[in-house]
């Protein structure tokens, strides 16, 4: 009998805000240890929270996008626990009533349908410091930059069924936040993370017992971990053992994960209400706004680009992936408005191919928009084959010179000129007078070959609708 | 001189008849001369206090007098100011210095008061005797071998004794009022939300609140219009509250029309009987200015003191939090590891006062305890909020004894530690409702002051501060201790 997987994933989230969610410390990544502190967020005696808006408005347009219920009452509560990067004792945090309740995802799955995910709640929370052991004097140091950052704590509903559905899901959620523009969500710079809850059962059964996989910063690690665990899991129930309700941490380097700590050893975070903030109220005129502001979604933007641009799910799926793809497509299409297809060609084959050859991606892309467009425009206007333009491109990624100025030094310019075709025809049927007596003879297929050597003859530079049509009648004989 | 009231100092300092320098003066001389015996100050920096009035005084020769240009104001060592340690009378944080001044510190800078010093408390505010403080109990000055009061009972000594002519205390279930009755002045607890909380170390967020105690009614008024109003950094302080004319309510001789309720679970079998009386007289005097007496009825009394025991120390317990030994405060000498770090620092920094009230809160948060405790006394919490609403409906304000008994004797009662929590009986309902509570001198029993209570709807400390001026206009109950002595 087969065994089903139940993942549930709780992704924290850095709220991109200028300042944290407290106090009016600046938030950028990478400053000195301990610069970017004062006195509420290292939690000195007196000191007390306010609340920053703009991550409120930030949390309740994700929610918003989730098709979730926004609570026009929310609340602050504290959750106790002792560990040198956490300042207070305590993390603000939003535990009886998170800010959004009840929305959910639609991710695609393998029969190319749609699965929904059911997202529980998300609430805001103060990130801790960071906590550094590797000193060279066995010392711990205490950066407090990150204490008092604000996140998006977004829990899902235990609904995807496999290491790729959860995945998916994270995919489609980190695309939607960075459209969203509510979090940088570099996941190396910890702004995008993710605690796996697995477990496994026969299908029709409860749920299993299942372990929190902490911490995870990458999709691939991700995968791995659950992966790992599910195999664990079934190792276990299957030697007549059962799983042990657990935390554990994943060790990328050995490719395993073990254990933290037990459902035992858990801290009790005596969670009770924060009296330092009062109740967040948020007013329906306000959702209102925000609603209104919602910048176009992955799934809207894809829409658009099939209808608008007649693109194929696929090139518009490719191109919507970030904001700044299809933002690079529609100014390359803006430049080169007679083919967005060709665009898309052109853009998601031609180019993304060879910076992702060359591993770098399209903001470090050493070809604009407008030359790219340059180079179809010439497609465009017959001066040059498809063929050709490629090599064109490959010139253009190597130095910055015009289209125009690389089509002229390699001469290839099309050849349009009747009389120009006609010669080098017929010096291919001179040379080949075995397969001219083959064509005339009623070998349709080797009008292919005639095509070919005549390309090869003209370096490439033929048009090659004309040459197709010169052969037809000059086979005629 | 040192027994004369806030607003008259001012009066002569205002005619140029004294100066800041010669207040600080004073003061400092009666400190140097008291201290040692009453315990009421923990930290004086005379120097300082003198730069301060010397400063007062410059200001005032160019510039129009602030509200409290050249007054000497103490602070309870639960203030945060840049100048001088702020230590809670705690060892764990012995020997901190804020980087910053609480709001309330900044607007009497900003008034132009000078700052005398940090007066006793018990650790954390958690006791109604002063003697909790890790640096030495605090002495009434009635009888030197009796408390002051608690927790502000530094502040509550200091004001008796004329060691300054007013200051600051803290009340988070009768830390103002109680030591004020104790000691025989006057006490303001204003309206939760009224006076931000921004660096006054925490104790119990939801029920702390800063507020004046001073030799008279219109003492306290004078401070409290001073440190009150809106602070953006504290977003529990209300940024509307009802503006009130707190020195214009201070001019009232008579109660008429006042309608004043007697709420009869405040005069219970246990009380002092002494107490009782004297209250009872104080209310026939009320009536004799005009006051109708009302018996009323505040059905939920009686569980306030267990609500207030399980709500004030789970805050504490997380407020308290953040004294682990990392980065300022007492951290102990050699740890193995950071878990030793965290038990030793804070065994050896806190007092058992202290601890006891966190493992209190710790319990009644704890999974499993949570809604048996917490919740139940939040419910509890809001019937009594409710009790004073359905009262006000009646009544004007509300009278009762401040304290059940008057001050007991040194160590009395610090092995009983129930018997303790009883002292705030009267006063703690005010806090767990956010009310404004005054209490004034009303009597003396055996020698020992009585305090009168007086208690409004939020935001209405203007009829408190009516009545109970009225009050002390036909009565003349503050008086000065023996030994303190001094002309009027």
């Amino acid at each position: 009998m087969s065994w089903e997987v139940v993942i549930g994933l709780e992704v924290h989230c850095q709220i991109n805000t200028n300042t944290k969610a407290f106090c009016g410390c600046s938030t950028e990544f990478g400053a000195e240890p301990n610069t970017q502190t004062c006195p509420v967020c290292l939690g000195m005696p007196g000191q007390l929270p306010v609340l920053n808006t703009v991550a409120v408005d930030k949390t309740i347009l994700t929610g918003l996008a989730i098709n979730a219920t926004i609570n026009l009452e929310s609340k602050f509560d504290r959750k106790n626990y002792f560990y040198p990067d956490l300042p207070k004792g305590y993390q603000i945090s939003q535990f009886a009533v998170p800010i959004v309740e009840h929305g959910y995802l639609d991710i695609p799955n393998k029969d190319g349908d749609e699965k929904r995910i059911g997202i529980t709640r998300i609430h805001m929370e103060e990130d801790a410091g960071k906590s550094m052991h590797e000193g060279l004097d066995a010392v711990s140091h205490i950066d407090l930059n990150r204490s008092g950052v604000p996140l998006m704590e977004i829990v899902s509903e235990p609904d995807m069924r496999s290491a790729d559905e959860a995945i998916a899901y994270l995919k489609q959620l980190h695309q939607l936040i960075r459209f969203l523009g509510v979090s940088g969500a570099d996941m190396e710079k910890g702004q995008f993370r993710c605690d796996a809850n697995v477990s496994v059962r026969r299908p029709g059964e409860p749920f299993g017992t299942r372990t929190e996989m902490k911490n995870m910063n990458s999709f691939r690690f991700i995968k791995q971990a659950i992966d790992f665990e599910v195999v664990r899991q079934i190792e276990i129930i299957e030697d007549g053992g059962a799983v042990v309700q657990e935390s554990r941490l994943w060790d990328s380097v050995k490719n395993e994960s073990r254990s933290m700590r037990s459902k035992e050893e858990a801290h009790d975070y005596r969670y009770f209400p924060e009296p330092d903030l009062p109740p967040l109220r948020v007013s329906q005129q306000q959702v209102d706004a925000i609603r209104a502001g919602m910048p176009e979604l992955p799934g809207q933007l894809r829409q658009r680009f099939e209808a608008e641009y007649g693109l194929s799910s696929y090139d518009a799926d490719v191109l919507t992936q970030t904001l700044e793809l299809a933002a690079w497509y529609e100014s390359l299409v803006a430049a080169h408005p007679v083919d967005p297809k060709r665009c898309a060609n052109w853009m998601a084959n031609e180019l993304l191919g060879r910076l992702n050859e060359a591993g770098s991606d399209l903001s470090e892309s050493p070809v604009s928009a407008k030359r790219l467009a340059e180079l179809l425009d010439r497609i465009e206007d017959s001066s040059i084959s498809g063929n050709a333009a490629k090599t064109v491109l490959d010139a253009m990624m190597e130095s910055a010179d015009s289209a125009d100025a690389i089509i002229a030094a390699k001469g290839l310019k099309q050849v349009s000129d009747t009389g120009a075709i006609d010669a080098i025809i017929l010096a291919v049927m001179e040379a080949n007078p075995a397969q001219v007596e083959g064509y005339r003879g009623g070998k349709d297929k080797l009008m292919g070959f005639f095509v070919g050597q005549v390309m090869k003859a003209s370096r490439g530079t033929a048009n090659p609708g004309l040459v197709n049509q010169r052969l037809v009648e000059l086979l005629k004989g | 001189m040192p027994f004369t009231t806030l607003s008259e100092l001012k009066t002569r300092l205002d005619a140029g008849e004294t100066t800041a320098v010669a207040l600080a003066g004073l003061y400092l001389d009666r400190i140097a001369e008291h201290n040692d015996n009453l315990n009421a100050f923990v930290h004086i920096d005379p120097a300082h206090v003198l730069a301060q009035a010397e400063a007062s005084d410059a200001y005032r020769a160019k510039h129009a007098p602030r509200a409290l240009e050249g007054l000497p104001i103490a602070v309870k060592d639960i203030f945060c100011t840049q100048d001088g340690p702020t230590q809670c009378c705690s060892n764990i944080l012995k020997g901190f210095h804020a980087p910053y001044d609480a709001h309330v510190i900044t607007r009497l800078k900003e008034a132009g008061a000078v700052l005398v010093g940090k007066t006793n408390m018990d650790e954390f505010a958690m006791g109604s005797s002063t003697e909790t403080s890790a640096f030495g109990v605090c002495r009434n000055p009635w009888d030197t071998d009796r408390i002051p009061g608690g927790s502000s009972g530094g502040s509550a000594a200091a004001v008796a004794a004329a060691l300054t002519p007013a200051a600051l205390g803290t009340d988070t279930g009768g830390s103002i009022r109680q030591p004020a009755s104790i000691c025989g002045i006057t006490g303001l607890k204003p309206t939760y939300g009224r006076v931000s909380r921004r660096g006054i170390i925490a104790f119990a967020s939801s029920l702390d609140q800063a507020g004046p105690m001073t030799r008279t009614v219109k003492d306290s008024a004078m401070i409290t219009a001073a440190i009150c109003g809106h602070d953006s950094m504290d977003s529990t302080c209300v940024s509307d509250a009802p503006v009130i004319d707190w020195l214009g309510s201070c001019d009232k001789t008579d109660m008429k029309g006042l309608k004043i309720g007697k709420p009869k679970e405040y005069f219970v079998d246990g009380m002092d009987a002494g107490v009782r009386a004297s209250i009872e007289e104080a209310l026939r005097r009320c009536a004799e200015l005009g006051a109708e007496i009302i018996d009323i009825s505040l059905p939920h009394t009686e569980a306030a003191v267990a609500a207030y025991y399980v709500i004030a120390p789970s805050e504490a317990s997380a407020n308290l939090s953040r004294y682990d030994g990392v980065r300022f405060g007492q951290r102990c000498k050699d740890p193995e590891d950071l878990l030793d770090m965290y038990t030793r620092s804070r065994d050896e920094g806190f007092g058992s006062e202290v601890k006891r009230r966190i493992l209190t809160g710790t319990f009644a948060l704890s999974s499993g305890y949570y809604d048996a405790y917490y919740i139940k006394a939040q419910r509890v919490r809001t019937k009594i909020r409710q009790d004073f609403i359905d009262a006000f409906e009646q009544v004007d304000v509300i009278a009762t004894p401040t304290s059940p008994i008057t001050a007991f004797k040194l160590g009395e009662k610090t092995d009983d530690p129930l018997t303790m929590y009883l002292s705030d009986i009267f006063t703690i309902a005010v806090n767990l409702a956010g009310l404004p509570g005054l209490s004034q001198p009303c009597g003396f029993v055996e020698g020992l002051p009585v305090g009168l209570q007086w208690i409004a709807p939020a935001w209405r400390e203007d009829l408190i501060l009516g009545a109970a001026s009225a009050y002390e206009a036909a009565t003349d109950w503050l008086q000065i201790p023996a030994g303190f002595g001094g002309e009027a």
